[in-house]
């Protein structure tokens, strides 16, 4: 190898490529059909008000449901694959499985109990 | 772990009998300063005895151990005592011990008797003081500081009384700390000191390099196997430490303004004990210095400019303790000078320590003893004529004059004379420059003690108004007598026969007959004769009936105002040190045009302004957090790209 | 495809993991406690249960898991010698650190939390949201998480199980500092800046464990040490920038020059004793991590990156000691000084030797009881009501509260490194092998680590004197500067320190002879 430092180089390259190439991409070959509902703000054609309740800011109660909505979905994805193979793994995933479940739902608990899940 | 140790002189045996209780010397006043200090006030009305009592404890203990080395062999009397374990990392083994021996034992007496002395005078003189529990406690600690300085076995330990001793002389300074102009003074003793102490600790780490180890028997051990260059680095670092703790040229600035404190401190601290402990380290690591021949010389050489230094400030202060002051710079390098002389010197030195540990402690009392008559007056200007009501303060003070003069048969005598004498022995231009300068010092010193005693005992009563000098009690009159005895006699005992020399024989080793470059019975002439001139022009000045001081410091000579500034110390200092600190701040990171301000001396300065630059990188956003992160980041991997 | 490949259950030697798991299941415990504890018991039952926990851990430790040393979980947990001591010395350190934490002064809940963001102390909204049921416990369990993720971080032995640590010490970190009750802004703007700067070096460690792996085709520490030694993978090119990277990600978080500036944000902003545990707990984590990356992991290439690490250690110390000379907020000194004596262990670190491996964890030890206890100090320390954390304040105290002040000052010495207390034997323990077996590298850092202690004495000493030379400025009624006199939790946390410091300053040779026993890594 001439320089060590090139496969680095290389992975550099390739990273801003893999921006600047999908980026560019959707400019060049994505459909471009223009209409009325396209320029507004929403397409689902929600006028924007003018100046919003608060300032034009979300209220946090919209991001902590989000978060809340993400962390239990995804740690909820880990059931899947232990579902489809729960014939091979046996008692001891079935174990690790309740203890995950255990812990996902002292998170629940906890949320529930300090007002978390309540929107006001 | 082996506790017998070969030491280049002689072997050091593991301690046994009375030397195996060496520890209490350090444990009674250690005891007391915390008895004092965590018992509060309830131990305000019998702790100032209390503490006075465990310092005259240590010294029975101190002569029992003394006693007991007196009837062994002379070969037989460096006694190591392994305390602890104390750090044993891996191949590094760091043992806690003590090391009485010959040269140990004779600071451990100086310590403790003078010191508790002290303490009694100090009963007396801190009566009235609301606070003289803490005092005493102050002191205590002191004295196991020190001794833990001089029994200690190795340099490390030694840096722990080094600093112990630093603390307590803090506390103890700042003790009758009322004067707030008197921060700025504290803070230029806390850097100079600091200096000192950074020089000990890179010759410890220097030593470790080269030795493995820092206990004096490894280190007297390999000096043979070391470079020459390594000692001399060695020799001059430990000599940055000695002459910032004893006040020598150029880290002497900071004992005139230690005067403010109580004192019996000055006497103690600043006359006979701490301020004595470079000339213990330099004679400590007399192997390094003999092999280091360069260091060597540098020792003397700043002997010898420190005690004419000294003597030329002595000549021109006013102020009574600062005369002293200067007068003990001076003596101390004396000392120093004859520790730099090598083998010839080296039992002289430690005597004339011993000797000047009486004469200028009791002076040093006596100026208390004055002050305490004169309301705390410090001006020799308006006093005079006090022989006729301080009689016992007279006659003690003059002791100590006649001794530190060097008028024979008095103390002084017999140890500085040899050391003029040892000056002169060597080749070239060197023991005429060396010799010459001792015999100069001495000159100049009858001057100006002759001065100091005259001013203040005799002439006439420049008084101020409403003072009547009075004696002081007996708790402080009996320990100015015991001192003036010592003053008188001390010299003469441990020169006869030669007793002192032998006595540390073994410790610095023998040296064989040499002769000065003028014979001894002239320089021992020309000695007393410029002795008795410098005193006789004091007295025409200064002493007759018909002489006329006046009570506002005339402007004086260039000469006097320069010794009256401290031969512009400080201003050196500032323009030397300080200003260039600045500017090499500025000029290392960017031009500005602002000050530093806060910094006290010209290192701290450096560092401070750089450390105020520096902190302007600390925007406080984080995207300049992150840029600083990123930049280390290419930094690093750049560096090493590059170095690939 | 017919069937799935058999699936293996790994084994796992559960004694060797015993504490980590106590620590957990008291953390879960923790969550449900202050999910359905009554409001006026929560605070003791919090405190009561973390303490436990954390004592039952160190308990089952010194019990069990000691006799328990094994690589364990497939190779990516390695319960060994410097884990154990690590863990324990983690154990012990936060239960002391949560006594600090439990602190009330006589309140309602921890004197040092807020119970909800946007509050006042002593406000009537704070007071409502106290009626509420918010309450500050919550740092209880965060306390538990954070020392679970450190327990994980230094015994990990892969590199994914590692960052798994770091971000499980991290995560309730950034939360906690953002805690304070009092200067809520300062503390919300460290916790953030904490939590932005964290996850860009999470980043840098990520991109350096993915070299890695492109290197060693592993990301087990073992196997990335046989891919080195095996000399060729033909990916050389992408592994000393893979351990600068990933060390650079560690160095994140002990706080080493150039990527230090979050400690004093955050060690300011930060509540009083969250930082003494960050300080202490953090950096015995954070070097535990380094100490098995660059000894057990990538110790056959150190000759290409050492260099580049040893500027970073020479750099730490220089600008940590220079930079503390300038501040005049006690908290902020502190974490300058926390950086300087991250450079001073670095030194040790890159002795490579077995007696480096001691010298370290014992200073590690030594600089996080006497840091807990100094930062518990300061939390006492208040004038009207709030943390005197400036300078200036601390003028005098010496005089009013004389305990105080003296036990601060011999913490004080024990950070400037004087013999006869802790710091001085762990400075001596750091630096002797960095002497021996660091070449000339080695004595160079160390002579630079001798002038950057001097500077920092200097700073310490400066505190001393103030506190007992200079007289406190006049102050009217109610604006003293007074030490609040603490809790049994907080005056037991403070002894503690202070008879470790004293205790591993005379007496250190159990405590090395404990950390040299133990500094031997497994694979």
């Amino acid at each position: 190898m001439t320089n060590p430092y090139v496969p680095l180089l290389i992975l550099l390259a390739l990273g801003f490529g893999f921006a600047a190439l999908s980026v560019g991409t959707s400019l060049v070959v994505g459909p471009k059909r223009y209409n009325r509902a396209k320029a507004e703000a929403y397409e689902c054609g929600i006028q924007p008000t003018p100046r919003a309740q608060g300032g034009g800011r979300v209220p946090i109660k919209y991001f902590l449901t989000a978060m809340l909505f993400i962390i239990f979905d995804v740690e909820s994805v880990f059931l899947y694959p232990f579902a489809v193979a729960f014939n091979q793994l046996g008692l001891f995933a079935l174990v690790e499985m309740v203890l995950f479940i255990i812990t996902v739902f002292v998170a629940y608990a906890y949320v529930w109990k300090r007002g978390g899940l309540e929107w006001d | 772990m082996t506790s017998f140790i070969t030491e280049a002189g002689g072997a050091t045996v593991a301690a046994s009998g009375a030397p195996a209780l060496a520890w209490l010397l350090i444990v009674l006043p250690l005891a007391g300063a915390a008895i004092l200090l965590l018992g509060g006030r309830r131990t305000d009305s019998f702790g100032p005895l209390l503490a006075t009592a465990l310092s005259w404890g240590s010294f029975v203990v101190g002569a029992i151990v003394m006693i007991a080395l007196l009837g062994l062999p002379s070969d037989g009397r460096s006694q190591h005592l392994a305390l602890w374990n104390w750090v044993p990392a891996g191949s590094f083994q760091l043992d806690a011990g003590l090391l009485v021996d010959q040269l140990s034992m004779s600071f451990v007496l100086l310590i403790t008797f003078v010191g508790s002395l002290i303490h009694v005078y100090s009963l007396g003189y801190m009566e009235h003081d609301p606070d003289k529990r803490r005092f005493f406690a102050y002191l205590n600690l002191f004295v196991a500081a020190m001794l833990l300085l001089v029994l200690a076995d190795s340099y490390l330990l030694v840096f722990v009384g080094w600093e112990g001793v630093g603390l307590a002389s803090y506390l103890l300074i700042g003790f009758w700390n009322h004067n707030p102009a008197y921060a700025t003074a504290a803070n230029k003793a806390f850097f100079v000191n600091r200096v000192g102490d950074l020089g000990l600790s890179l010759a410890i780490m220097l030593m470790f390099v080269t030795f493995g180890k820092v206990d004096y028997a490894t280190v007297n051990a390999g000096v043979s196997q070391a470079s020459t260059t390594a000692l001399t680095a060695i020799g001059l670092l430990l000599l940055v430490g000695a002459t910032g703790k004893s006040a020598q040229f150029p880290l002497q600035s900071w004992l005139g303004d230690a005067m403010a404190g109580p004192t019996p401190v000055s006497a103690l601290i600043h006359a006979a004990t701490m301020v004595t402990a470079g000339v213990y380290l330099v004679v400590r690591s007399h192997a390094i210095y003999d092999a280091a021949p360069n260091a060597q010389l540098a020792v003397a050489i700043v002997g010898a400019i420190t005690l004419l230094y000294g003597a030329i400030v002595g000549c021109a202060k006013d102020d009574i303790k600062k005369a002293l002051a200067a007068s003990t710079m001076s003596q101390i390098g004396y000392m120093m000078l004859a520790a730099g002389l090598g083998p010839v010197g080296y039992a002289f030195a430690i005597m004339h320590l011993l000797t000047h540990g009486f004469f200028k402690a009791g002076m040093f009392l006596g100026a208390g003893s004055v002050m305490h008559g004169m309301k705390d007056n410090v001006n020799m200007r308006r006093f005079g004529a006090l022989s006729t009501v301080m009689k016992i303060t007279w006659v003690t003070f003059g002791l100590g004059w006649l001794a530190i003069l060097g008028v024979p048969p008095f103390s002084g005598f017999w140890s500085k004379d040899k050391i003029i004498e040892a000056a002169f022995i060597g080749e070239g231009i060197r023991p005429w420059l060396l010799g010459g300068a001792a015999l100069i010092g001495a000159g100049i010193t009858a001057f100006y003690m002759s001065r100091l005693f005259f001013m203040t005992f005799y002439g006439e009563k420049r008084w101020e108004k409403g003072v009547h000098p009075h004696e002081s009690p007996l708790t402080m009159t009996v320990p100015m007598m015991v001192l003036a005895v010592g003053s008188a006699l001390l010299g003469f005992v441990l020169s006869f026969n030669s007793m002192f020399v032998h006595w540390l024989a073994p410790v610095v080793g023998e040296h064989g007959e040499e002769h000065p470059v003028l014979s001894v019975p002239v320089i021992t002439g020309l000695t007393l004769v410029l002795v008795a001139l410098g005193a006789g022009y004091a007295w025409y000045v200064y002493g007759r009936k018909e002489a006329v001081v006046p009570t506002l410091a005339p402007e004086g000579s260039l000469l006097t105002r320069a010794a009256r500034a401290d031969l512009y110390q400080d201003a050196i200092n500032e323009g030397l040190f300080m200003r260039p600190g600045i500017h090499a701040t500025r000029a290392l990171v960017f031009a500005d045009a602002k000050g530093v301000d806060g910094a006290a001396g010209g290192l701290a300065a450096m560092v401070g302004g750089l450390s105020s630059r520096l902190r302007q990188l600390q925007t406080g956003y984080v995207r300049s957090y992150a840029l600083t992160m990123l930049a280390g980041v290419v930094a690093v991997l750049g560096t090493m790209w590059v170095m690939q | 495809m017919s069937a799935l490949p058999a699936f293996e259950a790994v084994a796992v030697d559960y004694w060797a993991v015993a504490p980590m798991l106590v620590v957990v299941a008291g953390a879960l415990l923790g969550v449900l406690v202050e999910a359905f504890a009554p409001r006026e018991s929560r605070h003791s039952a919090q405190v009561a249960l973390t303490v436990g926990t954390l004592v039952a851990a160190f308990g089952v430790l010194v019990w069990r898991s000691v006799n328990h040393h094994s690589v364990t979980f497939g190779g990516s947990v390695a319960v060994d010698g410097p884990a154990l001591f690590l863990q324990g010395a983690l154990l012990v350190m936060s239960s002391v650190a949560v006594l600090v934490m439990a602190e009330r002064f006589g309140g309602v809940g921890g004197d040092a939390f807020t119970p909800m963001g946007a509050s006042t102390p002593g406000s009537s909204q704070e007071a409502a949201a106290a009626k509420a049921g918010y309450a500050t416990s919550e740092v209880f369990p965060l306390t538990l998480f954070a020392v679970f993720g450190m327990m994980i971080f230094v015994s990990a032995n892969d590199l994914i199980t590692m960052f798994v640590g770091l971000e499980v010490l991290s995560l309730p970190l950034y939360v906690m500092t953002g805690l304070a009750r009092r200067r809520r802004l300062l503390s919300q703007e460290a916790a953030l800046k904490y939590f932005l700067l964290g996850a860009f070096s999470s980043a840098f460690f990520l991109f350096g464990a993915a070299l890695i792996y492109g290197f060693a085709g592993s990301t087990d520490l073992a196997k990335i040490q046989s891919a080195i030694a095996q000399g060729t993978t033909g990916m050389d090119g992408l592994l000393v920038p893979g351990v600068l990277l990933l060390i650079i990600g560690l160095l994140f978080k002990v706080g080493a020059v150039p990527f230090h500036m979050w400690t004093p944000d955050a060690y300011q902003g930060a509540p009083t004793p969250v930082t003494g545990f960050m300080a202490a707990c953090t950096k015995v984590a954070a070097f535990g991590a380094i100490l098995r990356l660059v000894y057990v992991g990538v110790e056959g290439s150190r000759w290409d990156w050492r260099l580049g690490i040893a500027a970073i250690a020479i750099l730490t110390m220089v600008v940590g000691a220079v930079l503390s000379v300038t501040q005049t907020d006690v908290k902020r000194l502190l974490a300058y000084s926390s950086i300087a004596h991250a450079g001073f262990i670095l030194v040790g670190v890159l002795a490579f030797s077995k007696a480096a491996v001691s010298g370290v964890m014992f200073y590690l030890v030594a600089y996080g009881f006497a840091t807990i206890a100094a930062f518990a100090i300061i939390s006492m320390v208040r004038q009207g009501g709030s943390e005197a954390s400036h300078l200036s304040q601390w003028a005098g105290l010496g005089k009013r509260h004389p305990v105080v002040a003296a036990v601060f000052s011999l913490l004080l010495l024990a950070f400037a490194g004087i013999p006869l207390t802790s710091g001085f034997t762990a400075k001596f323990a750091a630096f002797a092998p960095a002497v021996t077996s660091g070449g000339t590298a080695g004595v160079l850092m160390v002579i630079v680590g001798v002038l950057a202690s001097a500077v920092t004495a200097y700073v310490y000493v400066r505190i001393i004197v103030l506190m007992y030379f200079t007289a406190a400025p006049e102050a009217g009624e109610g604006e003293e500067v007074v030490a609040l006199m603490p809790s049994i939790g907080t005056t037991v946390a403070i002894t503690v320190g202070v008879l470790a410091t004293i205790l591993l300053g005379i007496w250190p040779g159990w405590a090395l002879d404990l950390a040299g026993r133990a500094a031997q890594f497994m694979l």
